[in-house]
């Protein structure tokens, strides 16, 4: 995996952890609705953190399209590269 | 069975307020009284929630309006202003609009809804690009799913934000139209708009502004939050009801911009949905004529609204950042939401409950909203009953603190 896969999934995975109430184990499998039962509104305002560390813009259609924290990684580096 | 499983967890909270026979999700009113009073259980209850901002569901005029419109237009419209045509209030009503806002279009929806739908997702376009503040009403968010936009959402009443998406979008092609709201309808709050309108000119950016909840409330003339903070100019599209301050239901937009004409062919939710009918339409230019006339209506709102913020800010509970005719105390849980909400009612108080996602940050909100037609010793008494109630449940900040 390239080092900025790992960069990205640091920066989601911690910033995940910092919004979650209590803290949880987290895998690229993780299902962000199912298993962290997170709303709508909770999971826009956490990639809202991942874009201001990470100076991308997330379009919402993006976002709606993520089931898993792995789902997330890639997009996330596909817009990173693209930016 | 199997096609409502997804909902399984929401049916089950559904079921349990509705077993606990106070579900703020599925009120009956019987005899609807004033704009302030209706029977609810068999029991005179005063409204506080409501968004009737200026009382005027029963005013004379209004009502006289729609009656005769019925009688010489008749009941309904039966299609489409496309496809089945215009008649002559729709054209009325949106020249009355145009003039009333100082522009050169006015444009008709049969709901406040449908004119989110219809402006945001026929002006941002493929390739163009939507930002919307994080709190935006349900209608936004739908409207930015309708259209085919790229959507971006800033932090709520935040200009330097919205700068700084802006700036990361600079580079791609698109128009870039930004979506905020006169006063937010969930905490109450007013957008920064005259530091909005600066980041949008610097950006070559167009601003639409929501005054859903702003007109016949803000401004000189009650035209909303663009005249009050004297950005009209700057605000290219303003989009409103007809279902809060104007007492009945429907939408619209103004602009000055040319060639808006064109919205009445590309607006799937102007052109694919039936028009208003008459009486609607007759009652809401007569709802505009007396909000035009009569500013001692916004100057009793604003005063009564005031009146209750100040006056559950003295119990003790957690309000929205200003005061506005929303009020909305922040509970410490959604259980605690309807508690309070129950306990109200049953001491002859209705209100609202919210709750996430419909609010920001995970809020469980009581929403109340005030109305010109209260009088200053129904908000009074309204604020006795969240005293008692309050205190009952342990929600006022002392306890609160005392029991920690
Ligand atoms: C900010 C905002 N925009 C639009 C609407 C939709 O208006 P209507 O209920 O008239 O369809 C509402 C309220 O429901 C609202 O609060």
């Amino acid at each position: 995996m390239s080092d900025q896969a790992s960069e990205i999934r640091e920066v989601i995975f911690g910033t995940l952890q910092a919004a979650l109430p209590q803290a949880r184990p987290l895998s690229d499998e993780t299902h962000i609705i199912e298993d962290l039962g997170l709303d709508s509104v909770a999971v826009m305002d956490f990639v809202m953190e991942i874009e201001d560390k990470l100076d991308i813009s997330v379009p919402l259609d993006k976002i709606a399209e993520v089931e898993t924290l792995g789902d997330l990684v890639a997009t996330v580096q596909r817009l990173k590269q693209a930016a | 069975m199997a096609l409502f499983d997804k909902y399984a967890a929401l049916a089950a909270q559904y079921r349990q307020l509705e077993e606990a026979g106070a579900n703020p999700f599925n009120v009956q009113f019987g005899d609807v009284l004033s704009p302030t009073e209706a029977m609810l259980a068999g029991r005179k209850t005063l409204l506080l929630g409501t968004n009737n901002y200026l009382g005027l569901t029963y005013d004379p005029a209004v009502l006289a309006a729609a009656a005769a419109a019925t009688s010489t237009s008749g009941s309904g419209t039966t299609g489409s202003r496309i496809a089945n045509g215009s008649y002559g209030g729709h054209g009325r009503l949106e020249a009355d609009l145009a003039d009333f806002y100082g522009r050169k279009h006015g444009m008709v929806f049969s709901t406040g809804y449908q004119a989110n739908l219809g402006i945001i997702s026929a002006l941002a376009g493929k390739g163009d690009h939507l930002l919307l503040d994080a709190d935006s009403h349900a209608s936004i968010y739908d409207a930015s799913r309708l259209g085919y936009a790229q959507v971006t959402r800033f932090r709520h009443n935040s200009p330097e934000d919205l700068a700084n998406r802006l700036r990361r979008l600079a580079d791609e092609p698109g128009d870039k139209v930004v979506i905020v709201e006169g006063i937010y309808s969930m905490l109450g709050d007013t957008a920064p708009l005259k530091e909005f309108a600066a980041v949008k000119r610097e950006y070559g950016a167009y601003l639409v502004v929501d005054e859903a909840h702003s007109l016949g409330v803000l401004g000189a003339t009650g035209r909303g939050l663009a005249e009050q903070a004297g950005v009209e100019a700057d605000c290219d599209f303003i989009v409103g009801t007809f279902s809060k301050s104007l007492a009945g239901v429907g939408g619209f937009a103004v602009t000055d911009m040319a060639g808006a004409e064109v919205l009445r062919v590309v607006s799937r939710p102007y052109m694919f949905t039936a028009s208003l009918p008459p009486a609607n339409i007759a009652a809401t230019q007569a709802a505009l004529h007396e909000l035009r006339t009569r500013p001692d209506l916004r100057h009793r709102l604003n005063a009564n609204a005031l009146r209750l913020y100040r006056g559950l800010e003295r119990l003790g509970f957690e309000l929205g950042p200003e005061p506005s005719p929303v009020v909305s105390a922040i509970m410490p849980s959604p259980e605690a939401a309807f508690g309070l909400w129950a306990a109200l009612l049953k001491a002859g108080l209705y209100t609202n409950v919210s709750l996430p996602p419909a609010t920001p940050r995970g809020l469980a909100l009581l929403r109340s909203s005030v109305s010109a037609a209260h009088s200053p010793a129904q908000i009074d008494h309204a604020i006795a009953l969240f005293a008692e109630a309050g205190s009952s449940l342990g929600l006022l900040k002392s306890e609160m603190a005392a029991a920690k």
